[in-house]
This record gives C-alpha cells, sequence and structure tokens, in this order.
C-alpha cells in the first residue's frame, strides 16, 4: 500500500501550498441553499467560522496525507448511524481509493467545519453532499496534476487506488501522493468537478461493513465515557428532587471529608461532588442526597388532565389552508373525526449521559457526545463568560442518543467543574434516574383530525390541529437551555420554545387531496422537551396514517387500495406496494391476526417509507404479540445499503417501543419514570421479526433517512390492531388494558 | 473503609484497594482500566454492566467486590481481542449487529454464557436467554443473527 512514495521533483502549480497535504475548501455549499434554518428546526445549517477552518479558504473536508492516507473531514458525529463508514464511501468513491486508505475526523471544534447539529437526517445531504463535491475537485485537480506529469490527456488517465497511469501503458504511472510531493492543495471548490457517474460506482451502494464494531465486541475504547486523561477526577451532579426547586442546604462539611472527595462545589441550587475515584464521587453524591433540604418548585399539573388542557389553547398558526375547507367538511357526502394522542416520550439512552472537561492555562477542552460541537461551545461559552475562542468542544461518541438528550447538560455539568477545578480533568457521568428524569423529552401531543368523503369515496377535505410543546431546544449558543445554567446562584433564564416547525412535520397529508387545513397549537406544558427522533412527525403520522385507514372503512375500502387510489407521487407508491407485497398483503387477515400498513415521506422531503405489520391478539388471555414488521424504503440513491437497513430496522423497532410500551409518568411534583421498571421498553422477547426492502434509486440524490421508520410504524402497528381486535386504537401507547376497555 | 482484595479477573490475579461495598464495575472500569462492562443504570435492569462469573452472566454493577471471592471473573476482553476475537463476537462484526454499540458488552457477555450452557439454541431460546440486557437502538434482530450464527444455527430457523 505505500510502495510508491519515491517523491518526484517537485511540480509547483499555482494552488500548490507547502504543507504536507491536499486541502481542498468548500464554500458553497448548496445544501444549505435547499434547507434555509427557518425550515429546518434541528439547526442543521453549515456556519461559516471566520478565520478558522470552516470559512471559505481553509474549509476542509479532504487531506491526502503524506503517508498515503486520506483523511475526511465532517462536522457530523457519528452517533451510531454509521455515518463515518458511508461518508467515508463517498469520498472513495471519488477519489478512487480503496477504503483502507481512508478514516475519518468527526465533529471536533478543533478542526472540523462548523455543520451545526447532527439531526434532522441530513449528514448524508449535507455533509455527505460536501464531501463528495471535495472529493471530485481533489480528483480533477489530481488528474490534471498527473496529465502535466505523464505527457498523457486526462480522458486517456485511469485511476486505481489512488494511482494514475495511461489507459494504454500501465508503465507510465504516478501516485496523487508523488504528484503531491508533500505539497498541500487548498482552493475552494469550482463546482465544475464531474462527479462520478453513478454507474461507475464501486462503493457506493455497497454494503460495506462498519469496522468500529469488532472494537465495540472486545472492549475497545470506543465512548466518551471509555476515556481515561492522566489525572482524570470523577464528580456527579445532585440534581433536584423535581423542576423548579430551589436548593436550602447541603451537608458541605460532612461529604467535603468522605474518602477520596477533592470538592464540594455549590452555586446556587447547582451541587456537585468531585472525588478521586468514580465509586467515591456515587458515595458522596448520596451522602449529599440523603441531607440536602429543598424548597419545592411550583406543582406540576395533574397528568390525566394533560391533553384536555392542551386542547384549551385556542391560539394557533395555519400551517397551509385552504380558502373552502370548512365549506368542503360541512358539504362532504361522509364526515369523520378523531382525536389522538401521544404521551412524553424519552430518547432513554442506554448510556446516561457523559462528558470531560479540563481547564487549563485559561483554556478549557471539553470531550462530549453532544449533536453540536459548534453550538455547545457558543452556549458553554455564555455560560462562563468565556470567550469562545477559549474553548474546545471535542466530539466522542457516545450512547445513542436519538436526538437532544443529556448529552449538552453533562457536558455544561463538566465544563462548571472543571472550571472550579483547574488543571483536572474532570469527567461527569449522569445517574440513571438523573437521565431519566432531567433529558428533554418527546413532547406530549393531541392531534384532532376532521374529514370529508365524496359520493366516490374520494376524501376531498382533510383538517388536523395539532396541540404540541416545543420539540427543539436544543442549546443552540444560549446558555440559558443547559439544565445546569438554569439552577446556577446567578441563573440563566430558560428561553422559549424555539422553532415551531417540528411540531407540525408531516401534518400536512402527501395524498392529492383537494382541500386541506393544518393548524399548529403552541402549548407550553409541564415537562421539559426537545427534539426526539423525528420530532412531531411521530405522532402527526401516527394519526394521518390511522385516520387514513379510518376514512377506508368509512369507504369501505381496503386501506392500501385507497392510499393509493389518493397518492399520485410514484415513489410514495412504490414503496407501499413492495411493503405490501412483502408482508402478503393480498392474503388479508386471519381470525386475531391483522395486518395493517402506512406509510410516509420524512418531512414531506426525505425518505419514502411504508412499513406493514401483523399482529396477533388473543381474545382470552388479552395478549397482544407484534409479529412481523416489514419496511421498503426509498432514500434516493443508497450510499450503503446494509447500513440504511440497519437504520430502518433500529427505527422500527424503538417506534414499536414508543407504540407499545412507553409513556413518561409524573405525579404533582416530579417525574416518576425514573428507571428501566417503571418507564420500560421493548425486550428480546417482545421483538418482532423485521424486513427490510430497499429501494436504490442511484441516479437520484440521496435522502435522509435515519428517522423515516417512526411515524409509519406506529400507525402500521395501530392499524393492524383494528383489523385483529376490530378496536381504533388512538391513544398511545397502545396497551392490552386500553385494548380491553375500549368499546369502541 | 479501605480493604485490599486479590481477585482473578480475565485469568489474572490482581490486587485491589476499596471500600468493601464497591461494586465490581467501579474496580473493573476505574482501577482496572476495562472498557468492556458499562454503567446503565445500577440496579441490574439494563445488563449493560455484565460479566462471567465462573461463567455465568451477572450484573457487575451490584456485586460488591467483597462477594467476589474467589471467583473467576470474565470482562468482554477476556473472551477475545479486536485481533483475536471470539467467534461470537467475530459474529457480531460479520452481522453488523451494532448500532451504538454501547450495549454490545452485555449482549455478548450473555450470549457467551448462554452458549456456553447450550450449544444450539433456537430462536426462543436466545431471546429468552437475551431478555435481560436492553438494546435502545433496536438492534435486535441483528444480535439475535450473531448469536444465531456463532451457535452455527442460523439455518436450523
Amino acid at each position: 500500500m505505500k510502495d510508491s512514495f519515491q517523491l518526484p521533483p517537485v511540480n509547483r502549480r499555482s494552488f500548490l501550498k507547502q504543507s504536507g497535504q491536499l486541502l481542498i475548501g468548500f464554500s458553497l455549499f448548496p445544501m444549505v441553499m435547499c434547507s434555509p434554518d427557518n425550515k429546518d428546526g434541528d439547526q442543521t445549517k453549515v456556519e461559516e467560522q471566520p478565520g478558522r477552518a470552516g470559512a471559505d479558504d481553509i474549509d476542509s473536508w479532504i487531506s491526502l496525507r503524506e503517508d498515503g492516507t486520506v483523511t475526511v473531514i465532517t462536522g457530523k458525529q457519528e452517533l451510531g448511524q454509521g455515518i463515518r463508514t458511508a461518508l467515508m464511501q463517498m469520498a472513495a468513491e471519488e477519489l478512487d481509493v480503496r477504503m483502507d486508505r481512508v478514516s475519518i475526523i468527526t465533529a471536533d471544534t478543533r478542526q472540523t467545519p462548523d455543520e451545526r447539529y447532527t439531526a434532522g437526517s441530513r449528514s448524508i445531504e449535507s455533509s455527505g453532499r460536501a464531501i463528495r463535491q471535495a472529493a471530485a475537485e481533489a480528483h480533477m485537480r489530481l488528474l490534471q496534476l498527473a496529465e502535466e506529469k505523464l505527457g498523457v490527456k486526462s480522458e486517456q488517465l485511469l485511476v486505481t487506488d489512488g494511482v494514475v497511469q495511461a489507459k494504454d501503458n500501465s508503465k507510465q504511472s504516478v501516485s496523487y501522493w508523488e504528484l503531491l510531493s508533500g505539497k498541500k492543495l487548498s482552493g475552494k471548490i469550482s463546482g465544475k468537478a464531474p462527479l462520478k457517474n453513478p454507474t461507475d460506482y464501486q462503493l457506493v451502494g455497497q454494503p460495506l461493513p462498519r469496522r468500529e464494531i469488532i472494537q465495540m465486541a472486545t472492549g475497545g475504547e470506543v465512548f466518551v465515557h471509555d476515556m481515561r486523561l492522566p489525572g482524570m477526577v470523577h464528580a456527579r451532579v445532585l440534581r433536584p428532587p423535581g423542576y423548579g426547586a430551589t436548593l436550602r442546604a447541603i451537608p458541605e462539611q460532612r461529604v467535603s471529608k468522605m474518602p477520596g472527595v477533592l470538592k464540594v462545589v455549590r452555586n446556587g441550587s447547582f451541587a456537585a461532588v468531585i472525588a478521586t475515584k468514580e465509586y467515591q464521587a456515587i458515595q458522596a453524591l448520596e451522602a449529599l442526597k440523603a441531607e440536602a433540604t429543598w424548597e419545592s418548585g411550583p406543582a406540576l399539573p395533574p397528568q390525566d388532565e394533560l391533553f384536555q388542557a392542551m386542547q384549551k389553547v385556542r391560539e394557533g398558526q395555519a400551517v397551509e389552508e385552504s380558502e373552502s375547507i370548512q365549506e368542503t367538511l360541512q358539504t362532504a357526502a361522509l364526515q369523520h373525526e378523531a382525536t389522538y394522542t401521544r404521551p412524553y416520550h424519552m430518547h432513554a439512552s442506554m448510556g446516561p449521559s457523559c462528558a470531560l472537561a479540563l481547564w487549563e492555562e485559561n483554556r478549557l477542552t471539553i470531550w462530549t457526545h453532544s449533536q453540536g460541537v459548534y453550538p455547545l461551545r457558543n452556549s458553554i461559552a455564555d455560560m462562563l463568560q468565556l470567550d469562545k475562542e477559549q474553548i474546545d468542544v471535542i466530539g466522542v461518541p457516545g450512547a445513542g442518543c436519538y436526538g437532544h438528550n443529556g448529552a449538552d447538560d453533562v457536558a455544561a455539568d463538566a465544563a462548571l467543574l472543571a472550571r472550579s477545578l483547574s488543571g483536572y480533568p474532570v469527567r461527569v457521568q449522569w445517574m440513571r434516574e438523573d437521565e431519566h428524569c432531567w433529558e428533554p423529552y418527546g413532547s406530549a401531543m393531541v392531534l384532532q383530525l376532521k374529514a370529508g368523503l365524496d359520493k366516490l369515496g374520494k376524501i376531498v377535505g382533510w383538517d388536523t390541529q395539532i396541540w404540541s410543546d416545543s420539540h427543539s431546544t436544543r442549546p443552540g449558543g444560549e446558555a440559558g437551555h443547559l439544565l445546569a445554567a438554569q439552577y446556577l446562584e446567578d441563573p440563566f433564564e430558560k428561553p422559549g420554545g424555539g422553532y415551531s416547525g417540528g411540531n407540525h412535520r408531516n401534518a400536512s397529508p402527501l395524498y392529492d387531496f383537494p382541500d386541506v387545513r393544518v393548524v399548529s397549537h403552541p402549548f407550553t406544558g409541564p415537562l421539559r422537551t426537545s427534539a426526539l427522533r423525528a420530532l412531531g412527525a411521530y405522532a402527526n403520522i401516527f394519526a394521518l396514517e390511522s385516520f387514513m385507514d379510518e376514512m377506508a372503512v368509512l369507504a369501505r375500502q381496503d386501506p392500501l387500495a385507497f392510499r393509493l387510489k389518493h397518492l399520485s407521487d410514484e415513489r410514495g407508491r412504490a414503496v407501499l406496494e413492495a411493503a405490501a407485497k412483502g408482508i402478503d398483503w393480498d392474503r388479508r387477515s386471519k381470525a386475531d391476526h391483522g395486518l395493517g400498513i402506512a406509510f410516509a415521506q420524512y418531512k414531506n422531503e426525505a425518505a419514502y417509507f411504508a412499513v406493514a405489520a401483523v399482529v396477533a391478539y388473543d381474545r382470552k388471555s388479552q395478549e397482544l404479540q407484534l409479529i412481523r414488521l416489514v419496511g421498503a424504503i426509498d432514500a434516493g440513491q443508497t450510499i450503503n445499503p446494509d447500513g440504511l437497513k440497519n437504520q430502518t430496522e433500529g427505527g422500527m423497532i424503538q417506534s414499536a417501543s414508543w407504540t407499545l410500551l412507553e409513556q413518561i409518568t409524573y405525579d404533582n411534583s416530579r417525574v416518576t419514570s425514573r428507571n428501566w421498571d417503571t418507564y420500560p421498553i421493548l425486550r428480546f422477547r417482545q421483538v418482532p421479526e423485521v424486513e427490510v426492502l430497499v429501494l436504490d434509486r442511484p441516479e437520484l440524490p440521496p435522502l435522509g433517512a435515519g428517522e423515516a421508520a417512526q411515524g409509519p410504524t406506529a400507525a402500521a402497528i395501530a392499524n393492524a390492531i383494528y383489523r385483529a381486535t376490530g378496536k381504533r386504537m388512538r391513544d398511545l401507547p397502545i396497551t392490552p388494558d386500553k385494548i380491553l376497555s375500549n368499546k369502541v | 473503609m479501605s480493604q485490599q482484595f486479590r481477585l482473578n479477573i480475565n485469568g489474572r490475579q490482581v490486587s485491589v484497594t476499596a471500600d468493601k461495598n464497591t461494586p465490581l464495575l467501579y474496580i473493573l472500569r476505574d482501577d482496572l482500566q476495562l472498557n468492556g462492562p458499562k454503567y446503565g443504570c445500577g440496579i441490574a435492569q439494563c445488563g449493560s454492566c455484565m460479566i462471567l462469573v465462573n461463567g455465568e452472566a451477572r450484573t457487575s454493577c451490584v456485586m460488591p467486590v467483597s462477594a467476589v471471592g474467589n471467583a473467576k471473573i470474565t470482562t468482554l476482553e477476556g473472551i477475545g481481542t479486536a485481533e483475536k476475537p471470539h467467534p461470537l463476537q467475530l459474529a457480531f462484526q460479520e452481522e453488523q449487529a451494532a448500532q451504538c454499540g454501547y450495549c454490545l458488552n452485555g449482549m455478548v457477555i450473555t450470549a457467551k454464557a448462554l452458549l456456553d450452557q447450550q450449544a444450539s439454541p433456537g430462536i426462543d431460546e436466545i431471546k429468552e436467554g437475551m431478555n435481560r440486557v436492553l438494546c435502545r437502538c433496536g438492534t435486535h434482530s441483528r444480535i439475535l443473527k450473531a448469536v444465531q450464527r456463532a451457535a452455527g444455527t442460523s439455518n436450523k430457523g
């Protein structure tokens, strides 16, 4: 692999710089134009970073190192979605190099572009697109160099694993690294570099394995949780007994004398302990907890009145509204309405959030599994009143987060504590109870749907009223969204809910309905909320696709045929038909077995996904079993079909867990879902058989896919349960006792 | 009060000084710098911290170091390495049976104990055996395939 490194004479091109690597800058960011911030509440826009890597001239996505390797640089983070492998595949493809030459650097404020948050299923669409363009540009420029070096026209050149040779004379060859001879190539992307024709792909579209899985299976250092820095100490934070509680007193003196305790930190209602060893910190935390006295915050309203309280909000924003919707609904041959509800759900990562921080020589370094290292840096700078240039935030993988969980908050905890103990790397990990009780949840939602049918059984009008709290309170640069900052002696006020687009995500039907109205009512609820995988789309699609089934029943039509009758979008039709075929839809439901189907295009602009479900219901024992899910996904050009399947299978199973089991409970003072017994999730015994069919469209742009399964899976399960039981279940989670008590 | 404990970890005798109530999990991670066992819940509900105790899968988060005695403790590292993985570990790579991978310790350890007791379990027996370990990414179907592959039962249905 490194056999061709005799350096040829220096070949000076105007864009070569003397620094040992090829750097291709890229500042055109076409994807930003397609997804301005106001349309994407996940804040995935690429920010320019004047004067540092990521700005016009130095933005770097691809680097050819002298040792014959290629480094891909992305501002996105690996969250278990396999983005490292997929982005490396895209780069290696355009560059014509083998995958084992390629490595990747992810989210790190010291060396990667600012790509805001790894969210909204946008990494392939945005970072991937930039990396692909950068790699194509590098490829083009290297071929220009080779043309000059070999005296052969570039059309007559062929690249094999980074070695350029004349098509008709294999003896005339030179490697990329020889061409660069230790120089760096930097410059802007001209946008003129031709992208490879998909029919010539050798890597993109292949199920290349994620190489890091063997590390995970053998105890390698994979997670931020596994980092051990020299001199590292351990901290635990004393969280209040409930939202808004104020700390009166802690046994500071006594705990300070406990074995291993280095420091008890108190700042307002934020208290923590730092100790030499991890278990010493935990014991000290227990001692703090046992004797701390608190003044309770405001009482939480009764949970069983939540949905009524939500629907009392009259204020609303019309997302879309046909002028004649009211009249259409009133004059329809048949009308129907139904209300659907979704409880608060949590991310519930397997590994409680963790971060390391070091304050040394007036600089703060943070190691975090945050989804957005740059926004986190800005937020921490705000909290600590530091210049953001004093802070480095380094992304390290954590346990799967599925959205905005405790990652940013624990990083803020670590930053505060490191600041109080200069020179020591401080590792903070939340306890299970902290994660369950303090992460920002996916908002509870109420969806009220109305529709009308004409005499031919076609839908003529469709009305959706949404009530939801915010799905977007990421820190985004403000300290007030960081948990610890809200409890300091000089607290930062928690800003109101941001971006309301998450609330109505996917509420607008993709079906061909003549008249549509969608109204979103903002609700400020009792619990902390933010982005959970798919945001509002999970409940909006659950409601839309359940109601579509109800309308099919009203129209006395087959649910699949009814959908197809209203859907002209070819790609939508294709995934529906594929899922139906996969589950053998035409065999119909047999006694106590039900088949259901549902579909959506995520965000009405990303991947198309349809899923069919089979459930069994035993009327005697009231046992409900989800037997099988078959999904069909069209994510445009598939970069890695196995990665796409893995994400989609996971989304289906996770959504099944939300749909059948999960809901956060709370009493008048606190969240009572404090561990896995009080917030059960799906276990192996309950896991359905899953199958994912990939409809690859190599000629089309790749589409974000990581959240596509959440909503349709919920509706397909509910629709299958209706077929098996005759009961229309509109209140999540769908549990056997609710099926029993449902008289509909 | 700290005391000294002699432990048999991954075939080696080690000596650690700790409070007798310290859960073995923290000894393994903190004192012995092993990455395999993970903190997940601290109350034996999730299985992230699984280890083998004389070949049996146990949750190390609730096992005080003083209760270990002469038991042979095996962690994920003791089963195989990235360079020389155990066939079961290799099966996880081959089936790409991970998303975030945080639960993989519990999965591999639990499957190891299961397969050591029962060479060719059926799919229902595997599900039953693995039921105590949680996965949040929804990678269950691949994990089942990895265990089946390691058991050589993937074609037996």
